[in-house]
């Protein structure tokens, strides 16, 4: 119990002793916590934006219709006789015909230029028939087939961009993947080299400490303190800093949702995140400062 | 207490510092370890606070021979044994309290328990009211004072101290001396290195005389 209470009490005394260091060199400190923001707020901000891109991207994922255009000066009966043709088809389960006028209703409700296709005297759109196949197999084959149809003016593939900017995003994605990795090593780096600056300068502190009994783990503890808190602190003003990106975007991005008639919002952090990124950069501090640590204090003996 | 044995000791720079040195210092005894400049008198002294090895022969700390003590027993080694440095080795933004209380922090003890034992360590050195100076509002006298309350602070039985008076004038060197003297009297074993060997001639200890890394008379009081 007392051996508990000792522990606790010399752990809180680090802390205060760690925290009192590093407001004792507020500019180099001040330096060392923003490099390590940076650092942090840099794979984290891009990671949000991603998340928002796929949200955006979401509803469109495994769409693997295709529309049939048709030539503007097909008629209506034309079209229902290629639906029945193409409807036949083993390969396709089924056909929607989207006529003209049905297609302008659409435009006119989702695009956002209502007012400016009033404006115009004819339908510009011609007939379309909406194809879904059975699989996603030999889509291709089946789309140039159709396209060699009488009357069909081209086939348009909606998978095909879903899918590459699925392909774009999870190149993306791992790139971010890439720059976190290397980034936190860059964290562990910095806070390695401020501990190994702190334990030069604390050399004749540890000597001391050292001579009259002090173990590694007691040596090293405040220094682990002082890694712990960079890192928190660093963790700390980069959430800050994602926060105030994201914030600045939100007016422009709200801008150009409203533009095509849509209600999306940029997501921010989540607190589950927010914890994530506060506990991972406190832990690649405390890394940082195990490291430079065990390097550094072996070579420092009294002789 | 301490137990030499044909202990030789060649530093990696290829110095002999000792040859062949054997003695013994009984639980309870109080000595002088004499002799010039590089006789060997701190490296003597390492070797009892394992803070260099011997190249050959045995030393035995209270029985426990400290080549057997692994690298990271050696803490827990030194903890029970005082040392005193020439150069006080004070931690100059610490106050006289945290510097006296540093091994005790060390070794645990409860918070109540390091305030009674730290002033203990200051009345027995006849600096009591002290404790919230800096080592550097000190004389060098009061400085060497704090640095010997601190290695009594823990109750060792044996205290090593290396040339404690080095940078006193003799006036001073005879209060410190008193202070060994007074915990000698106490139960512990002191080994004291010191060339001030005016002061000491007055008083009737034993001294271990070293010469060129030998023992040149190690004679009972």
């Amino acid at each position: 119990m007392g051996r508990v209470r000792h522990l606790l009490s010399l752990h809180a005394q680090n802390l205060l002793g760690a925290m009192g260091r590093i407001a004792r060199q507020p500019v180099n400190s001040l330096m060392t916590i923003v490099v390590i923001a940076i650092a942090l707020a840099l794979p984290a901000g891009f990671r949000i934006l991603l998340n928002n891109v796929q949200i955006l991207s979401g509803s469109w994922e495994g769409v693997i219709d295709f529309t049939v255009y048709l030539a503007v000066d097909v008629e209506i009966e034309r079209a229902q006789e290629l639906m029945s043709e193409i409807e036949a088809r083993p390969q396709v389960a089924d056909v929607i015909l989207v006529s003209r006028e049905a297609a302008l209703e659409e435009f006119r409700s989702y695009s956002g230029f209502g007012e400016a296709l009033d404006a115009l005297e004819e339908n510009p759109l011609p007939h379309a028939l909406v194809v879904r196949p059975v699989n996603d197999l030999e889509i291709d084959m089946l789309a140039t087939e159709l396209e060699s149809l009488a009357g069909v003016d081209f086939v348009q593939l909606d998978t095909a961009w879903v899918e590459r900017l699925g392909a774009i995003l999870s190149l993306v994605r791992r790139v971010i993947d890439m720059a976190t990795a290397l980034l936190s090593f860059a964290v562990v780096l910095v806070i390695g080299n401020t501990i190994r600056l702190e334990i030069n300068t604390r050399r004749e502190e540890i000597l001391v400490i050292k001579l009259v009994g002090g173990s590694d783990a007691f040596i090293r503890r405040p220094f682990l303190y002082t890694g712990f808190l960079f890192g928190l602190a660093g963790g700390i003003v980069a959430v800050i800093t994602v926060a105030v990106g994201l914030r600045l975007m939100a007016s422009p991005a709200r801008t150009l949702a409203e533009l095509y008639g849509s209600t999306f919002a940029i997501a921010g952090l989540t607190l589950p995140q927010t914890l994530l990124l506060l506990g991972g950069s406190a832990i690649l501090g405390w890394a940082g400062a195990g490291i430079a640590a065990g390097r550094h204090l072996r070579a420092i003996e009294p002789s | 207490m301490i137990r030499f044995e044909n202990v030789y000791k060649r530093y990696p720079n290829g110095r002999d510092a000792l040859a062949s040195v054997s003695f013994r210092l009984e639980r309870g005894e109080m000595a002088f370890l004499t002799g010039p400049s590089g006789a060997g008198k701190s490296t003597l002294l390492k070797l009892i606070a394992l803070i260099e090895r011997p190249s050959r022969g045995t030393v035995l700390i209270g029985n426990r021979n400290t080549s057997k003590v692994s690298r990271r027993r050696i803490p827990e080694f030194r903890r029970r044994l005082g040392i005193v440095f020439q150069d006080h080795k004070l931690l100059s933004d610490r106050t006289v309290f945290d510097n006296i209380a540093l091994p005790l922090v060390i070794g645990a003890l409860r918070r109540r328990e390091i305030g009674r034992r730290v002033r203990a360590a200051l009345d027995q050195v006849g600096l009591l009211g002290f404790e919230k100076h800096f080592p550097e509002a000190l004389s060098s006298g009061e400085q060497q004072r704090v640095g010997i309350a601190r290695a009594i602070a823990s109750r060792p039985e044996l205290v090593i101290a290396d040339e404690p008076t080095g940078n006193l004038d003799p006036g001073l060197s005879r209060e410190i001396f008193g202070l060994f003297e007074r915990f000698n009297e106490v139960g512990v074993t002191v080994l004291v290195a010191t060339h001030d060997l005016g002061v000491i001639a007055e008083r009737d200890y034993r001294h271990i005389r070293l010469a060129g890394g030998k023992l040149a008379a190690a004679d009972s009081s």
